[in-house]
């Protein structure tokens, strides 16, 4: 079985992104990128999942600047086999990545495809949703626990009510938790393997043919409302006190 | 004129608070007429509870099989089937509604707005990115929107006077390709805590499971949910769903007392919207303390006892 993981390049998540003053987006330049965390997790569970030997090559697929290379070959250090770029200079939403995946995707035939149940940057939640969708198959979603099982898979969720589980046929489509796995460290000889093994570059014009993009317009970027600054309490006498002020107690 | 669909949440019971909330959300269009579509192997009965929810026309009850009104690939189809007449298509933010409605977004051919926070009107709305480091207004030019409504900026209205018309739909040819197994569910005797008024919340400073058992003791004292930060569940003191941040639960409780917490902006994006924010930790420099309403500075074991006492 083939695994497609499907990566983006964010702003680090240490990082503390500041809007930038005249609304137009908030400031990226010179902050350090990584891989989306979450997609990491995705790149850790395909590469469990071909050590265990139920898979037996591992894609890693990037929609992004030229500097997305950067993270591709972060993934490909971390273990994968193979890179693709599908190179685009401008931003794009989530039904044109999902539409570009899908082209990436009907090539390269993947039993399964795990992808970041969200990036970090535009918290949209619906990338791989949508991909599940155009490609017709099922879709495990916020998944803390995945099970191979030949042509099907078991996958654990985490929901809102507990830990759901449900059975999926392959090829599907897997979007993963943070609670799934730990990614491993490249150590220094990886990323110097790395350099070697194959990365391709394709436009995204390239994968999207045909495809009639709406994209939805953001007329402005703001600054969360702070909250009002407020009190240190001494004692838990003085504590109990200032809540049964405010009636919450 | 605005025609709104909004996916309704229940878990065969009863109708989940964020449906109405989402509700709330499309009431702040100017005119909008209303509907609902709730899916359940037996619907009839919950569909009965979601015509009870006032501002609502009509509930579109759709009947299904195998469990399947649990699953995304389940519902998707039908919702945007039934959409078709539809200017907006509205579901919760909560896993359900993340789940399904960015499905029915890529069947319509649209992109999905998430997580709204607020509606300027019928086209534009105010939502966050970066964990709530900044907030967009998002406007979309299309003949349909379709989004998910983030529960914590809206209220939960009135569930209960309504009388909203019926229509029943089946569903043609059922998936068979994802199935339910099973849910392993949180512990139901405490407030939810996604609705619930009060919130006990405690972090790795807790430092066992054990001794995470101060937090229930606590809320169970004052009748509060309990809420936790990703390092509390990573280390196994107590269970998933109890997660507060950008990627669990957000919420707004009248009063949420975090204990042992540090403060990280993926946590805090979870509780911008609470009322009052008490924060306790040993160390006061942590930033959770910048948004704390109030601040104690102090072992957590030695002050949870004598709230314990006190409250
Ligand atoms: C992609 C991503 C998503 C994330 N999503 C979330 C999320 O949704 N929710 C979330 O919470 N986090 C999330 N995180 C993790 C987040 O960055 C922090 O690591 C996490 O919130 C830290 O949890 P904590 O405050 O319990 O632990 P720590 O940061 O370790 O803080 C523990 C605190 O306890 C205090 N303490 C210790 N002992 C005591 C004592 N005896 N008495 C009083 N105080 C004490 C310490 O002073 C310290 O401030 C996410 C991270 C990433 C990368």
């Amino acid at each position: 079985m083939k695994i497609l993981v499907a990566i983006k390049r964010v702003v680090d998540f240490n990082v503390r992104v500041q809007v930038k003053p005249d609304g137009s987006g908030v400031a990226t330049d010179g902050v350090k990128m990584s891989i989306n965390p979450f997609d990491e997790i995705a790149i850790e569970e395909a590469l469990r999942i071909k050590e265990a030997g139920k898979a037996d090559e591992i894609v890693v697929v990037t929609i992004g600047v030229n500097d997305a290379q950067q993270q591709l070959r972060t993934a490909l250090a971390m273990g994968a086999d193979r890179a693709i770029l599908v190179e685009s200079e401008s931003e794009i939403q989530s039904l044109k990545a999902a539409h570009s995946l899908l082209h990436i995707v009907e090539k390269e035939q993947p039993g399964l495809v795990i992808m970041g149940k969200q990036a970090i940057d535009d918290d949209n939640n619906q990338t791989p949703q949508m991909l599940a969708t155009l490609w017709k198959r099922p879709q495990a979603t916020f998944v803390s626990k995945l099970e191979i099982n030949e042509d099907k898979a078991l996958a654990t969720r985490e929901i809102d009510a507990g830990l759901e589980t449900i059975e999926i046929k392959l090829p599907a489509l897997v979007s993963t938790d943070l609670r799934l796995n730990e990614p491993r460290f490249v150590k220094l000889p990886d990323i110097m393997k790395a350099k070697r093994k194959p990365l391709d570059v394709i436009n995204i014009d390239e994968t999207v043919t045909g495809f009639d993009d709406k994209e939805l317009n953001i007329e402005n970027y703001e600054s969360p409302q702070p909250r009002q600054k407020g009190v240190m309490v001494e004692s838990v006498d003085e504590l109990v006190a200032a809540l049964k002020e405010k009636g919450l107690v | 004129m605005s025609k709104i669909l909004i996916l309704a949440q229940h878990d065969g019971s009863s109708i989940n608070q964020s449906t109405s909330k989402a509700v709330t959300a499309a009431q702040q269009i100017q005119g909008a007429s209303i509907d609902l579509i709730v899916f359940a192997d037996d619907v009839n009965t919950i569909a009965a509870k979601a015509s009870k929810l006032a501002g609502v026309n009509t509930v579109h009850a759709v009947t299904t099989s195998n469990e399947n009104w649990k699953l995304a690939q389940g519902i998707a189809p039908k919702t945007a089937e039934l959409s078709a007449n539809y200017s907006h298509v509205f579901g919760p933010s909560t896993t359900f509604g993340k789940d399904v409605m960015p499905c029915v977004a890529a069947l319509l051919g649209q992109n999905q707005i998430s997580d709204i926070m607020q509606v300027i009107d019928a086209t534009t709305f105010k939502r966050p990115i970066y964990a709530g480091n900044a907030v967009i207004t998002v406007k979309s030019n299309h003949d349909k929107i379709v989004a998910t409504i983030r529960t914590a900026s809206f209220k939960t209205g009135d569930m209960t006077s309504g009388s909203a018309n019926i229509e029943n739909h089946s569903i043609e040819k059922a998936q068979t390709d994802t199935k339910f197994i099973s849910l392993q569910a949180g512990n139901s005797e405490r407030p939810d805590l996604q609705t619930a008024a009060k919130v006990i919340s405690g972090g790795r400073g807790l430092g066992s499971e054990e001794n995470f058992e101060l937090m229930y003791k606590l809320a169970d004292k004052i009748g509060a949910a309990t809420g936790a930060s990703r390092a509390a569940v990573d280390a196994g003191y107590c269970p998933n769903e109890m997660q507060v941040g950008q990627t669990g639960k957000i919420i707004a409780p009248d009063l949420y007392m975090s204990f042992g917490i540090s403060g990280a902006i993926q946590h805090l994006t979870g509780i911008k919207d609470a009322g009052t924010i008490v924060a306790i930790n040993k160390d006061a420099d942590a930033p959770i303390y910048e948004v704390a309403d109030i601040g104690l500075v102090g072992d957590l074991f030695k002050i949870v006892p004598e709230l314990m006492e006190k409250l």
